[in-house]
C-alpha cells in the first residue's frame, strides 16, 4: 500500500519527501535514528542506488530497513550499475518485500564518484526502465515471462528542469509520463524562471503529472558553490551565490533563499509538494516545514 | 561474403561522419542525425540531467552533450517531417545481439525493429 500514492493520486494535499541518508555502518541503530528524524514531517523518503556514483548499502536492502522504522520508502534504481535482467530483480526484490514506490533515474556517471575506473553499464536508460516497470506491473517480465501475480508499482522519475536542453525537458517529462511515471522528483534547481517554464509546460502536455520540485537547506555559500561546481547538471546563478556571500548573515540568508523557492516552487502548477535535501542538520528542518504550514505527523505508524 | 562485407563498408562510411559505434540497430533519422551511441551513457531516450549550462556533457566536459546536438539539428535541418516526430519516440533497449552487424541488413531484414517479448509502449492518448 502505497500511501504516496493514494495522497498524490485521491487527495489535493501536498506531500513532502526527502532523502534517506546513505547507510554505511552503525547498523539498524544508524537507519532507525535516521528514521525517527524524517518520519514527522515526510510521506515517503528515498532509499537511494549507489547516489553520485558511490558504493553504500543497497537500493532494497536500503528501503526494507526504512520500512522496519515506520518510513514509507520509494526505492530508487540507477542505470548505471546493472543491467535489466539486475533491474528487473531490483523491482521483484522490492514487490516481495511490500515496497511499491520505485523511481527510475539515469544516475550520475562512475567519473563523478570514487570509482571512476569501474565499467559502467547502462544497458538500458531511464525511459526504458520506466516502461520495463510498468510491464512488470502488467504481468510479464520484458521477455515476456508471465508473472502471477503482477507486482503493484507506483512508478517515479526525476528529470532536470534546468539543464540544457530547456525546452526539450518537458517533452522528456512527457516521455517518462508515457513510459508510465506518475511523479516527477525534480533536481535541484536555483532558476525559478526555468523551474516555472517547466512546469507550465508539463501542466499543458501531461496535467497528470505529478511535479515535486527539490529544495536544499545549506549553511552558506560553500554548500551552494561546491553544488555549482561539483554536481553535475546543477548551475547556481552568480547574483544568488554572491547574495548569500555577502550577506551579514549567510548561513540565515541561506535559509530565506531555500525558503523563497520553496514557497515559489509550491505555486506552480502541477507542483503537488516538495522533495527537501537537508545539509545542515540543524533546526532549520523544523523551521522550513512549519514556514510552509506543515505540521509534524503526531506518530509514526507501522506502514 | 556480404554478410562480412556489409558490416564493413557500412563502418567505414559511418564511422567518420557520425562516429558510429556499429550497434546494428541505427536510428539516426530519428535523432537529427547524431548517434545517441557516442552519448558515454548510450542513452537512447534524451539526455540525461548532468548536461552543464553550457551544453556541454557530464562525463566529457569538452564534448557537447550529444542530445543537445540532436536537439539543435532535429530543429534546424531540412530533415524529412516524419523523422522529426519521431524524435521523442520511446526507443527500446539496444540489442546486444546485433552489436558489430550491418544496421542496414538488420533494416531490410526487420531485425532491427525486433523487441523483447514483453516490451510494448503506451499510445500517446493512455
Amino acid at each position: 500500500m502505497s500511501m504516496l500514492r493514494e495522497k498524490l493520486e485521491n487527495t489535493t494535499e501536498q506531500v513532502f519527501t526527502a532523502e534517506f541518508p546513505s547507510v554505511d555502518g552503525g547498523g539498524m541503530a544508524r537507519v532507525e535514528k535516521n528514521a525517527a528524524r524524517l518520519a514527522p514531517w515526510f510521506d515517503a523518503v528515498n532509499a537511494t542506488d549507489n547516489p553520485a556514483a558511490h558504493a553504500h548499502t543497497s537500493n532494497t536492502t536500503t528501503a526494507i530497513a526504512m520500512k522496519m522504522y515506520g518510513l514509507e520508502p520509494i526505492m530508487q534504481i540507477v542505470c548505471r550499475d546493472k543491467n535489466r535482467l539486475a533491474i528487473q530483480s531490483d523491482m521483484m526484490g522490492a514487490s516481495l518485500h511490500g515496497i511499491t514506490n520505485i523511481s527510475l533515474l539515469t544516475g550520475d556517471d562512475v567519473t563523478a564518484g570514487d570509482e571512476p575506473e569501474a565499467r559502467r553499464v547502462f544497458d538500458v536508460d531511464s525511459a526504458q526502465a520506466i516502461n520495463i516497470a510498468r510491464i512488470l506491473a502488467t504481468g510479464k517480465y520484458l521477455s515476456g515471462r508471465k508473472i502471477d501475480p503482477a507486482p503493484d508499482f507506483y512508478i517515479g522519475a526525476v528529470e532536470n528542469a534546468a539543464a540544457p536542453p530547456f525546452d526539450y525537458r518537458i517533452q522528456r517529462a512527457l516521455k517518462k509520463h508515457r513510459a508510465g511515471a506518475q511523479f516527477l522528483q525534480l533536481q535541484i534547481c536555483y532558476h525559478p524562471d526555468r523551474l516555472e517554464a517547466f512546469c507550465k509546460g508539463v501542466a499543458e502536455v501531461a496535467p497528470d503529472l505529478k511535479l515535486i520540485p527539490t529544495v536544499v537547506l545549506l549553511k552558506g555559500a560553500r554548500g551552494l558553490s561546491f553544488m555549482n561546481d561539483k554536481v553535475p547538471g546543477i548551475d547556481v546563478p552568480v547574483g544568488t551565490l554572491a547574495r548569500i556571500q555577502n550577506a551579514s548573515d549567510p548561513s540565515n540568508e541561506a535559509y530565506k533563499l531555500t525558503l523563497e523557492l520553496a514557497t515559489h516552487a509550491l505555486t506552480l502548477p502541477n507542483v503537488r509538494g516538495l522533495h527537501v535535501t537537508d545539509f545542515r542538520h540543524d533546526h532549520t528542518l523544523e523551521d522550513l516545514m512549519n514556514d510552509l504550514g506543515q505540521t509534524p505527523r503526531s506518530s509514526i505508524t507501522n506502514r | 561474403m556480404l554478410k562480412k562485407l556489409l558490416p564493413f563498408i557500412e563502418h567505414v562510411i559511418k564511422e567518420p561522419v557520425w562516429d558510429c559505434r556499429m550497434c546494428g540497430q541505427c536510428v539516426l533519422h530519428s535523432t537529427g542525425m547524431t548517434c545517441p551511441m557516442t552519448c558515454p551513457k548510450t542513452l537512447r531516450n534524451g539526455p540525461c540531467g548532468g548536461v552543464r549550462e553550457n551544453g556541454n556533457c557530464e562525463v566529457k566536459p569538452e564534448m557537447q552533450c550529444i542530445w543537445v546536438k540532436a536537439y539543435d539539428r532535429t530543429i534546424s535541418l531540412p530533415l524529412p517531417k516524419v523523422w522529426k516526430e519521431h524524435y521523442n519516440e520511446l526507443r527500446p533497449p539496444v540489442n546486444m545481439q546485433l552489436q558489430g552487424t550491418s544496421s542496414w541488413v538488420n533494416l531490410v531484414t526487420k531485425r532491427d525493429q525486433q523487441v523483447p517479448g514483453g516490451w510494448s509502449v503506451q499510445d500517446a492518448g493512455h
